[in-house]
């Protein structure tokens, strides 16, 4: 495990994730997928589900990967994964002198869309068979990619083109699904949450190495905002992860062997959600008198939410 | 059976099981044609980011949050015998012109701004906002 303690020395890694792909500017994927690849000294083994990360970073002629890298179908990124690292471990058995070097570590990236709803199926069961994998779930609500349609992990009230707001519709209507939970249900040895929030890269640093260097399935849901469908300016990106937190709408937690659940960071003064709502242009037609109601339910389930997280880890079951 | 890495040393001769080997070399700057390093994205900004080195502190906060690793970095030791990162500077290949770097910058006068694409480094640099500026 690759002992991250200050960003000074953290930032002599030389980058394995390069620049000049075509992410939108402020595009947070490129924050997460940066730390995530850097976390680890070790040789790594990538697949990519389809999506905003995958199209944007190997377009013909370039690629901004310098790691061994795989582009998989939208449904399978985990199922690709668990594969090489299959044939990784049959022929580390076969062959007594295909003993590499380092170690090479097994890390699958999916969108949301690619993870919470296509990809599921191949993730739980590259879960439940316990393959030694990462997988990273860059959280951004919705397919970004195709231009904004719902996904289900878009939250209550968002404005996509699936949902869309008007004069009797208030946006998407379903509750996100709590996919991080689910994964820690499948009994996952680490499953966490990150965002590339300013107090926060250390954080996220140190759960990708620790997901990394674990044996077993590991799971990390990161929040990446999207300045083109969540409606913000691009150098907003690291105050919107930064509100997400303060405002327990998407807080920081690790589960260890599916039970053992830490609150990584309470905010001093919890926000209300409206600060982080009014930021972001999909929501802002909640602010009009007849959706008030609607902001007012999101903070009773993020106060449920969060009450929930700190007794479980008070109680330590 | 070689090692994975050695199972892949070119293209053409690559086997299965091969892990690839880092194509980079840093110490050198050498990088595969291939790689997006070497694709401008340059045109795609209305203002850049301009680097003051006199106020910078190296926290390093803008390396860690640039999206396109457009900051470039020297590894130096510093006086407790640590190695650290050093900013020399932008990348203006890579850089998208987002912002984000400024708004990470933490000293009390950003040694980072946004200016036009027009202005040039070292008319931005002559711009800059003074101590007693920031007090009005």
């Amino acid at each position: 495990m690759k002992n991250i303690t200050t960003l000074k020395e953290f930032a002599c890694t030389p980058d394995r994730f390069n620049g000049g792909h075509r992410l939108c500017p402020g595009c947070a994927h490129g924050m997460i997928v940066r730390e995530v690849v850097n976390a680890t000294d070790d040789d790594l083994v990538i697949s990519t589900a389809t999506g905003c990360l995958e199209v944007c970073t190997a377009i013909y002629p370039y690629t901004s990967w310098d790691v061994s890298w795989l582009h998989i179908g939208f449904e399978n990124a985990a199922a690709g994964i668990s594969g090489a690292e299959a044939m990784y471990k049959a022929l580390s058995k076969k062959n007594k002198s295909y003993n590499p070097d380092k170690n090479v570590k097994f890390v699958a990236f999916g969108g949301d869309g690619g993870t919470y709803d296509i990809g599921f199926q191949s993730l739980s069961g590259a879960t439940e068979r316990g393959h030694d994998f990462l997988y990273v779930c860059l959280d951004n609500e919705g397919y970004m990619n195709t231009g904004a349609q719902r996904s289900s992990s878009t939250p209550i009230g968002a404005h996509t083109t699936t949902s869309p707001r008007g004069k009797l519709s208030y946006g998407e209507k379903n509750r996100k699904k709590d996919l991080t939970m689910i994964m820690a249900a499948h009994g996952c040895p680490y499953v966490a949450t990150a965002t590339p929030g300013s107090k926060h890269w250390k954080d996220m640093a140190q759960k990708a190495a620790k997901a990394i260097s674990t044996v077993g399935p590991t799971f990390i849901n990161a929040l990446s905002p999207c300045t083109t469908e969540w409606k913000f300016k691009p150098e907003d990106t690291v105050e919107i992860s930064d509100l997400a937190v303060e405002t327990c709408m998407f807080p920081l937690f690790e589960i260890e062997d599916g039970h053992k659940l830490t609150v990584n960071y309470k905010p001093k003064n919890k926000l209300p959600v409206e600060e982080y709502l009014s930021k972001q242009g999909r929501f802002s037609h909640l602010f009009k008198p007849e959706n008030r109601w609607v902001i007012e339910e999101i903070q009773k389930e993020v106060d449920r939410y969060w009450e929930y997280l700190l007794r479980r880890e008070e109680a330590g079951v | 059976m070689a090692t994975p890495k050695e199972m892949m040393t070119t293209w053409d001769k690559i086997q299965f099981g091969a892990v690839l080997p880092s194509f980079e070399d840093p110490a050198n700057k050498v990088r595969s044609k291939f790689n997006s390093y070497n694709y401008k994205v340059a045109d795609w900004r209305v203002e850049k980011p301009v680097f003051n080195r006199n106020l910078c502190i190296d926290c390093d906060f803008c390396w860690v949050f640039c999206p396109d690793s457009c900051f470039e970095v020297e590894e130096v030791v510093n006086k407790r015998g640590k190695k650290q990162a050093k900013i020399v500077g932008i990348n203006y290949d890579l850089c998208k012109g987002c912002g984000v770097c400024v708004e990470v910058c933490p000293t009390p006068i950003k040694s980072l701004l946004m200016f036009s694409e027009f202005v040039e480094n070292d008319e931005a640099l002559k711009q800059w906002p003074k101590k007693e500026d920031k007090k009005d």
